[in-house]
């Protein structure tokens, strides 16, 4: 065989056909696609929370009303603007909880990270990948829901939009350190999907999808400041709003973040 | 500097209470197909993760390229390719995304177009992962073992699961690959593979290396002498042939009379046969070949009591 041959190793001095891509961004690149191939998967964290605050905005009665009428602050922002923090977490939840995690415990059992670990790129550059990937998929389905109300449903502005912006990036740190918890310890995707889901539906309760906290009996509310997209929502709600700034929930959201993503660290595994 | 690309001494590795490897030493000269032979459980998917630097040893001195796998592992791996015996692919990733994804990953990658026309996966270039048969993820995993140029190509059961013509185009791409310049440590099951393609085996049994040779040597070393069968057109007197010198074994086999014993014996046979009037029809001679080696060197204490 001579130099021709497409797979002589390097001392036949072959060169190089095409600048190859770092391997990360050759990583996000072909996750990032795979995570479009999957219609479910797209439609539920970048379509689905703009969809929802589209159909309650134009079709629900009470979308117009004040949003809490007993409290002084709430009571000055329609019931569709105080539910577009609450669509926030659940684009939150969605990503971090869901697909996250159950497909980092499917390339695990199957082998994925294994294989990668048998190569130059470490299999942490693939987990590093699928996290960059739902960041970008969070912003789009934040952006479009926020686009989608402020367009469509007129819903007004946030009063801190500093503060909204603060919670949200520290509300995605914390779900994403759950789900990464999630990610490392469960053995399979059945497992993963198991309790991420189940995570999945206690926080969007306390996230006020189904019912907006300030309608929740009071003990719901409270024991919902300290779960991470209960907080989240609080927290979100203040400052667009204009409440008090929300040093409680956010202080909850970052420790736990910080209890979470370094034991998700610790405890994962790469086969 | 000596010309062995792997080398392996007294190298242990236990699971819990199973001994999976125990004192394996092996040596893989640059260029060669070497192939690891053994039962399943032998120890071979340990012994070549190890190699590979993807499982750490518990003692024992491996050497590949002249570097350690655990502490250059980085190194290691940009000159080793490995096909692991099971692990897949992101479920929707497509043949053609693999390969460059992969590509990417090396320094001076092999053309994917090229090697997926040579492992005649171009047509599925588009197909998911999850869509493709066994053989072609098979052939697609080692597709990615050699896309980065290895001078060491790790192949863990290269065959398993490939249809016959497929396995013959297998078989000459490896030859085609080792031309190149690449020593390959191949992990079998099948005789016939390793006879084909390997230029030294070691059969391992019990997480050791039993025997070590030539495909030929490893045969040769078979005691099971020759093997002698025919159907006699008559009974045959009890006796005429058990005294016989050379004859070591008789049975009677669906009415085919099959002898065990040296080379020598067959003339006696013969003559004895004809002394007493029959004639031995359909007559037929086996030497033994690589798998009456491997069933006698593999065998459990179980099975040689029996
Ligand atoms: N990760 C593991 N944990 C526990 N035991 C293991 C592990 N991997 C292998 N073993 C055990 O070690 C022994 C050798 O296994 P190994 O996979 O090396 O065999 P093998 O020769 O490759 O077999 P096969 O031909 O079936 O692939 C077996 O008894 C197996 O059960
Ligand atoms: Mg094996």
């Amino acid at each position: 065989m001579t130099a021709q041959h497409p797979i002589a190793h390097p001392s036949t001095g072959r060169r190089r056909l095409a600048p190859a891509p770092r391997p990360l961004l050759a990583l996000i690149r072909v996750e990032a696609r795979l995570f479009l191939r999957d219609p479910g998967t797209w439609f539920f964290t970048l379509v689905f929370p703009a969809l929802l605050l589209t159909t309650l905005g134009l079709f629900m009665p009470w979308a117009d009303d004040p949003y809490d009428a007993t409290d002084p602050v709430l009571g000055t922002i329609t019931a569709i603007t105080g539910y577009t923090p609450i669509v926030l977490s659940l684009a939150v939840a969605t990503v971090a909880l869901t697909g996250y995690p159950a497909t980092m415990a499917g390339y695990r059992q199957r082998g994925v990270l294994r294989r990668l670990s048998a190569t130059p790129v470490a299999p942490s550059r693939l987990l590093a990948a699928q996290v960059v990937v739902n960041v970008l998929a969070l912003l789009v389905a934040g952006g479009l829901a926020i686009g989608v109300a402020t367009v469509v449903l007129d819903v007004s502005a946030p009063a801190q939009p500093v503060t909204v912006l603060l919670a949200f990036v520290l509300a995605a740190f914390a779900a994403f350190g759950l789900g990464s918890l999630v990610a490392a310890v469960a053995p399979t995707t059945g497992a993963a999907t198991g309790v991420g889901m189940t995570l999945y539906f206690v926080s969007l309760f306390f996230a006020g999808v189904w019912f907006p906290l300030p309608l929740m009996p009071e003990p719901v509310q409270q024991i919902a400041t300290y779960v991470p997209l209960g907080a989240a929502t609080q927290a979100m709600t203040a400052g667009w709003a204009g409440q008090p700034f929300p040093t409680q929930t956010l202080v909850v959201l970052a420790a736990w973040s910080l209890v979470t993503v370094p034991l998700a660290g610790r405890l994962f595994r790469w086969s | 500097m000596d010309d062995s690309v792997i080398e392996v001494s007294h190298l242990r590795k236990t699971y819990g209470d199973t001994q999976a490897v125990r004192d394996l030493s092996l040596q893989v000269h640059r260029g060669e197909i070497f192939g690891l032979l053994g039962r399943n459980g032998a120890g071979k998917t340990t012994t070549v993760e190890i190699i590979g630097g993807l499982r750490r040893p518990d003692s024992g001195q491996v050497t590949v390229l002249g570097l350690d796998p655990i502490r250059d592992g980085a190194r290691l791996r940009e000159q080793v390719g490995l096909q692991l015996q099971d692990s897949q692919l992101q479920p929707r990733i497509t043949v053609r995304e693999a390969l460059d994804l992969y590509a990417s990953f090396y320094p001076e990658p092999a053309d994917p177009t090229a090697l997926m026309a040579e492992l005649g996966l171009t047509a599925k270039a588009g197909t998911r992962f999850d869509r493709l048969s066994g053989g072609q993820r098979q052939r697609l995993s080692v597709a990615l073992a050699l896309v980065g140029r290895p001078q060491v190509a790790i192949l863990d059961e290269l065959t398993t699961g490939l249809d016959p013509h497929a396995r013959r185009e297998a078989w000459d791409l490896v030859r085609q690959v080792r031309a190149s310049g690449v020593t390959i440590l191949l992990v079998t099951h099948l005789m016939e593979e390793a006879e084909r393609l390997c230029d030294r085996i070691a059969v391992i049994a019990d997480g050791t290396v039993v025997a070590t040779g030539t495909p030929a040597e490893l045969a040769a070393s078979a005691r099971t002498g020759r093997i002698l069968s025919f159907v006699p057109d008559g009974p045959v007197p009890d006796g005429l042939l058990d005294a016989i010198p050379g004859v070591q074994a008789i049975s009677l086999l669906e009415g085919r009379l099959v002898l065990r014993g040296a080379n020598q014996m067959v003339q006696d046979v013969l003559v004895a046969l004809a002394g007493a009037g029959l004639h031995a029809d359909d007559l037929r001679l086996e030497a033994p070949n690589l798998e009456d080696a491997f069933l006698e060197l593999t065998r459990t204490e179980k099975e040689v009591a029996a």
